[in-house]
């Protein structure tokens, strides 16, 4: 079947444009990244309807690493859990690619920006089709890479630079924890392949399952942006907006909740491990959506929306139902990065205004853009049939069957999605305008990805019943059906939607006086909890000082360098000393002769007597 | 052809330099052109050995051996296996560069420049191929010299400081070396009745524990102080900031890897009781990963380009000590590759250094940013070889650290923990360096008008950048080089270690050859047998291989013909 060519399509539009985009035109640009996109999505859908894929189908290429007892090989392999994500990387990934032609028209380094686009394609896919941990990781750091390179992707600016280190550094925290993972998977299963590891995890101690599930999820919790290592997302919104669709929405930062999905059969031997994750997700889930209320910029408010989303998914794979979180992963694809899409086009409309303040009663003059942005607002609030819907009506199904308090601040949580999301709509799109730029609705370039997605968005969890999909590959989970759960979470997220209504569109001035009666407590979620404040205090500063002031200067150049040349004084004053004795004065020579001597004969008498 | 490969591999910069010496001093130009030929054809007639090595056989290869002073013992020895192999094309191909990248920033004694880079180059070589310790202990002694030279004469304002510091600190290092290579010479003497340096025949020696440790003790501060370990690494920075480029780009590349070579090629296999020693071990590892996490910190914080790199090497050379001291295959076959991937990574970090110094005759970090506007071609290939030094997947750092700090977990879990910390920082303090030279807006004007890399600057990075994808995206050739000779260091060290293991399905035969060979008591007797026996597919050759030719393989194995 050849998946290689999945990722090498695109990888081919990397090196094309990369290295010689500079001097290509734009339509020869978006021919090689497009096409290579769309060519790599042909044959991803080629395989995933050719292949029979109850069964994992690998292919085997090479052999990568081989040392000792440790074998890695690069395989590839397809299962249905891999072509839900082939097809929501390739598919979403089209569209983006499309969207950015419209979107960067007018910027800077229009091929570096395709060209990265298209290395991220490639290490996504890299990442989705691995069959062991290793060449996942390759995958994992080489996605973390691009997205470096497209959060700094306006080097000038150094709030972006900054942002572009931060989400580095902070995944190679969460890397710290997948690397040991990787060691001690291999010590005790004496492989990395994904076939001879989970084969093997039922018989395996709990204990030492549980150290591998909670390594991995730390791993998780830097690239799906979850507490205490979500800091990196809100920032990364500092790319170009395309990119916060792709990576920071859609696909890259769903990478971890895929290889929880994808280490099931661990972690199902692991039941704390799976609480851990459970609770990480749901706190993570309500804390940012509580960030999310205050947020002024409208890309601040759907990061902090994605890192609550991420949260959802968590749970869904912490409560055991990964076939739910791996739907809410779709659907969430698709209205996330229809929002933030549309956002960009809200943005290109206003030339670059982010801010919501400065926006309104823009329904009638982008009106494309606000019926799509209306179709993903529903579907994230939870309204059915829209596809959020169903999704979040699985994970808080299966939360409720693990805990009930689970789900309740899970509903509670999915209210204030509905309430800051519809914010956003209706502090942009109605009432007057508040800015001073002249509207403009974007090209048709642009509208048409966001058309799609808003079908997707719609009708996509009614299209694709992913659950039932993934049936074959996760343990199947029997829980019934509740109307009157599914009832209070929709109801919770009408009620959000209404209070939002009633905020922003009915009685304007009334958000103003409720920020104003809780004064402290605004403060706190509007400057994000100072969570930034308190890591640069508590991480950061120490490092930066103690390195600085006591390694550097204290212990290096004072006592090692100190000692060593320390050691050099004493040489050169004891040789200064030792250097009077050679006065050239031959008397004096033949005086120390004659001492010198004196001195061995006594010693020689002392030790044992002169014979 | 082949007997004398590495005679030709060995003498050929000397060649060159007797050519160079006969060269007029004020034709420049021919002198460059010239020193520049005698460096390719140094690369050039090391490719053989890549395409003649075969990794099926135990021992070493292409071997050459005459007596020498048969008064003392001493021979002509050399000989190569996969670990010098690895180095010794390292040594050429960055000799070449380091030369290649001198054309323009060298004026002044352009001819005593090149004459010392040839003789330097004969030195380094020579290190990793003498297989006799008289002859290794002269190369050893005369890489001082030249390098002294390169960094006194050609150097920054300090630079007397710097070449002192660095010659008088591995002087220190290499007299107690030499005290404890006579140790083990007269030992040798008191036990066989004869004088030899021959490191076949001084593995022979069977000495208590307390002699072993204070024989390593003696070698490790030689080492230690080569590669450097924390806390001998204060002359690192030093020198390497006074020091031309090319000159930084050799010390780092080239010149630390004596150090941790000769950790692999004398201390453990000379010395395994003593390497095995528990409190050795673990001070050695703490070393280390000290080394690591200290290293990157400090870099962290440098203001200066060229420090910051040089205490990075010192950073990454931990990790190339935890892996030697992990003491399992993958710990040590990742130590070997990732001295590799130093030499290419931190030899790249330095050659980058040199191309804005050049223009701009500053380091300081400061007087820098955004040289993307100004240089995009220099901002990509800073961009490779940052994240090739940072040990991102597909290129070369990855694949060393994660095979050395798999061996590190196999041996001890917490050092691994503590070394993937230093993984985390080695971003941080690369990205932030970055950031602060690359990226941003163009403030200082100085900047403004600096002219992009040259075709030849280019070019020394072409080769460099293609070796760290081979080995990021291929590395299996080198772990097959490597195979063999780190199975014979951990066999000869922890004769055990394979005795529970069955890997290839050879573990029956091992058993057998091992225990035919290792009937005497003598530790060296019962190692050396299991020594080429535990690596052959097919165990009569390893037994009845090149027999003393095999300087790991014992006397019992020979005399098991």
């Amino acid at each position: 079947m050849q998946l290689w060519l999945i990722p090498a399509l695109p990888l081919v539009g990397f090196l094309v444009n990369g290295l010689f985009g500079r001097r290509f035109s734009k339509s020869l640009i978006n021919a090689i990244a497009i096409g290579s996109v769309a060519l790599s999505f042909a044959w991803a859908l080629r395989a995933v309807l050719g292949l029979d894929l109850t069964h994992p189908y690998t292919e085997r290429y090479f052999t990568w690493i081989q040392s000792g007892a440790l074998t890695i090989n690069c395989d590839f392999t397809v299962d249905r859990l891999t072509a839900v994500m082939l097809m929501v990387v390739t598919g979403i990934g089209a569209l983006i690619h499309i969207y950015s032609i419209g979107y960067m028209a007018h910027e800077g380094g229009y091929y570096r920006f395709f060209a990265f686009l298209n290395l991220f394609m490639f290490f996504m896919l890299t990442l989705v089709l691995a069959a062991n941990f290793l060449v996942l990781f390759v995958g994992w750091e080489g996605v973390g890479l691009c997205s470096y390179l497209l959060i700094g992707f306006y080097f000038d600016k150094k709030f972006a630079t900054n942002a572009g280190n931060k989400a580095f550094i902070v995944n190679r925290i969460g890397d710290f924890g997948f690397s040991l993972a990787m060691f001690y998977i291999f010590k005790n299963f004496g492989s990395l392949d994904f076939g001879a590891v989970f084969g093997q995890a039922a018989g395996k101690p709990e204990s030492m399952l549980t150290v591998i599930g909670l390594l991995l999820m730390l791993g998780a919790c830097g690239k799906s942006a979850q507490l205490p290592l979500y800091v990196w997302l809100p920032d990364a919104m500092a790319g170009p907006t395309p990119v916060s669709a792709l990576i920071h929405a859609a696909t890259m930062v769903t990478a971890g909740v895929y290889m929880t999905a994808r280490s099931w059969s661990i972690y199902i031997h692991a039941p704390a491990a799976m609480d851990a994750i459970a609770i990480i997700g749901i706190a993570t889930a309500f804390f940012a959506a509580t960030i999310g209320l205050a947020q002024n910029d409208i890309k601040k408010v759907f990061a902090y929306s994605t890192v609550s989303q991420l949260g959802y998914m968590f749970v869904g794979v912490g409560c055991g139902a990964f076939s739910a979180g791996i739907y809410h992963l779709m659907t969430h694809a698709f209205f996330k990065a229809l929002l933030f899409l549309g956002s960009g086009s809200v943005i290109h409309a206003l030339s670059g205004e982010q801010d919501l303040r400065n926006m309104g009663g823009l329904r009638k003059k982008i009106r494309w853009t606000f019926l799509t942005m209306m179709c993903a607002a529903i579907a994230i609030a939870g309204i059915p049939p829209f596809a959020g819907f169903f999704s979040k009506d699985a994970i808080l199904l299966a939360a409720h069957h693990r805990a009930p308090w689970l789900y309740w601040v899970g509903t509670i949580t999915a209210g204030m999605t509905a309430f800051y999301v519809f914010r956003a709509i209706f502090l942009a799109f109605f009432g007057e305008y508040r800015g001073h730029e002249h509207p403009h609705e974007s090209p048709r370039v642009m509208l048409v990805p966001l058309a799609i997605l808003a079908v997707l968005s719609a009708g996509g969890g009614y299209l694709f019943k992913v659950p039932e999909y993934l049936g074959a590959v996760f343990p199947r989970m029997e829980i019934p059906e509740d109307p009157a759960l599914m009832t209070i979470s929709t109801l919770a997220g009408l009620a959000g939607i209404f209070l939002a209504w009633l905020m922003y569109v009915a009685r304007p001035g009334m958000a103003d006086s409720l920020a104003g009666a809780v004064n402290g407590l605004y403060t706190l979620v509007y400057n994000k909890y100072f969570v930034d404040e308190i890591y640069g205090a508590a991480v950061v500063d120490p490092v930066v000082n103690g390195s600085r002031a006591v390694l550097w200067q204290r212990v290096d150049a004072g006592i090692i360098d100190g000692a060593a040349n320390g050691v050099g004084d004493r040489a050169q004053e004891i040789g200064g000393a030792l250097r009077l004795l050679q006065s050239g004065n031959i008397r004096s020579y033949a005086a120390w002769v004659l001492f010198g001597s004196v001195v061995v004969i006594v010693a020689m008498a002392v030790a044992g007597g002169v014979r | 052809m082949d007997q004398h490969l590495l005679s030709i591999v060995l003498l050929t910069p000397l060649a060159g330099l007797a050519v160079l010496l006969l060269l007029p001093a004020k034709s420049k130009w021919l002198i460059r052109i010239w020193a520049n030929l005698a460096g390719l054809a140094g690369f050039l007639v090391s490719l053989p050995l890549v395409q003649r090595f075969r990794t099926d056989v135990p021992g070493f290869q292409f071997e050459e051996k005459a007596d020498w002073i048969p008064s003392l013992g001493a021979h002509y020895h050399l000989g190569l296996d996969g670990i010098s192999l690895l180095l010794v094309m390292l040594t050429t191909l960055m000799g070449f560069l380091a030369i290649l990248s001198s054309w323009n920033s060298i004026q002044d004694r352009v001819k005593e420049y090149y004459a010392m880079f040839l003789l330097l180059q004969t030195g380094m070589i020579g290190v990793f191929l003498a297989l006799d310790f008289f002859l290794f202990y002269v190369f050893w002694e005369l890489v001082l010299v030249p390098m002294y030279f390169i960094i006194g004469v050609w150097g920054g304002p300090r630079k007397l400081y710097a070449a002192i510091k660095f010659f008088l600190y591995t002087l220190a290092g290499s007299v107690l070396m030499l005290l404890g290579i006579l140790t083990l010479y007269f030992q040798h003497f008191q036990q066989f009745g004869f004088y030899t340096f021959e490191i076949s025949d001084l593995m022979r020696v069977s000495m208590p524990l307390g002699v072993q440790q204070w024989v390593f003790w003696a070698f490790f501060l030689g080492f230690a102080i080569k590669v450097p370990m924390f806390p001998f690494h204060t002359w690192l920075p030093d020198a390497h900031v006074e020091a031309p480029t090319a000159g930084s780009v050799i010390l780092a590349a080239v010149l630390l890897k004596m150090g941790t070579y000769g950790f692999l090629r004398f201390s453990l296999p000379l010395l395994p009781k003593a390497s095995m020693d528990k409190t050795i071990v673990e001070i050695l590892a703490a070393l280390s990963i000290v080394g690591i996490v200290y290293g990157a910190l400090v870099s962290l914080m440098q203001q200066d380009w060229k420090k910051l790199v040089a205490y990075s090497s010192v950073s990454h050379l931990g990790f190339c000590t935890l892996g030697i001291f992990a003491m399992n295959p993958n710990g040590i076959a990742g130590s070997v590759i990732q001295q590799i991937n130093h030499g290419i990574s931190t030899g790249m970090l330095f050659l980058i250094v040199g191309v804005v110094y050049e223009r701009r005759h500053t380091r300081e970090i400061s007087e820098y940013g955004g040289l993307a506007h100004v240089m995009p071609k220099f901002a990509t290939v800073f961009a490779i070889a940052m994240l090739s030094s940072a040990g991102l997947p597909l290129l070369n750092g990855f694949v060393g650290e994660f095979t050395i700090l798999q061996g590190a977990f196999e041996a001890n879990r917490i050092w691994a923990a503590f070394a993937v910390s230093g993984v985390i920082l080695g971003a941080a303090y690369l990205l932030w360096l970055y950031q602060r030279t690359v990226l941003g807006q163009v403030t200082n004007a100085k900047n403004l008008a600096i002219p992009d890399m040259s075709l030849r600057e280019i070019a020394i990075f072409v080769p460099l950048i293609a070796w760290a994808v081979w080995i990021g995206v291929y590395p299996k050739p080198y772990f097959d080089v490597l195979r063999r000779p780190v199975a014979e260091i951990v066999q000869r060290v922890r004769p055990e270690y394979y005795a529970g293991r069955n890997e290839g399905g050879s573990a029956e035969i091992r058993r057998d050859a091992g225990t035919k060979a290792g009937m005497a008591g003598l530790e060296a007797h019962s190692t050396g047998g299991g020594m080429a026996a535990p690596l052959a597919r097919e165990p009569a050759l390893a037994l009845a291989g090149p027999g003393g030719s095999a300087p790991l393989a014992g006397p019992q194995a020979g005399g098991g013909q």
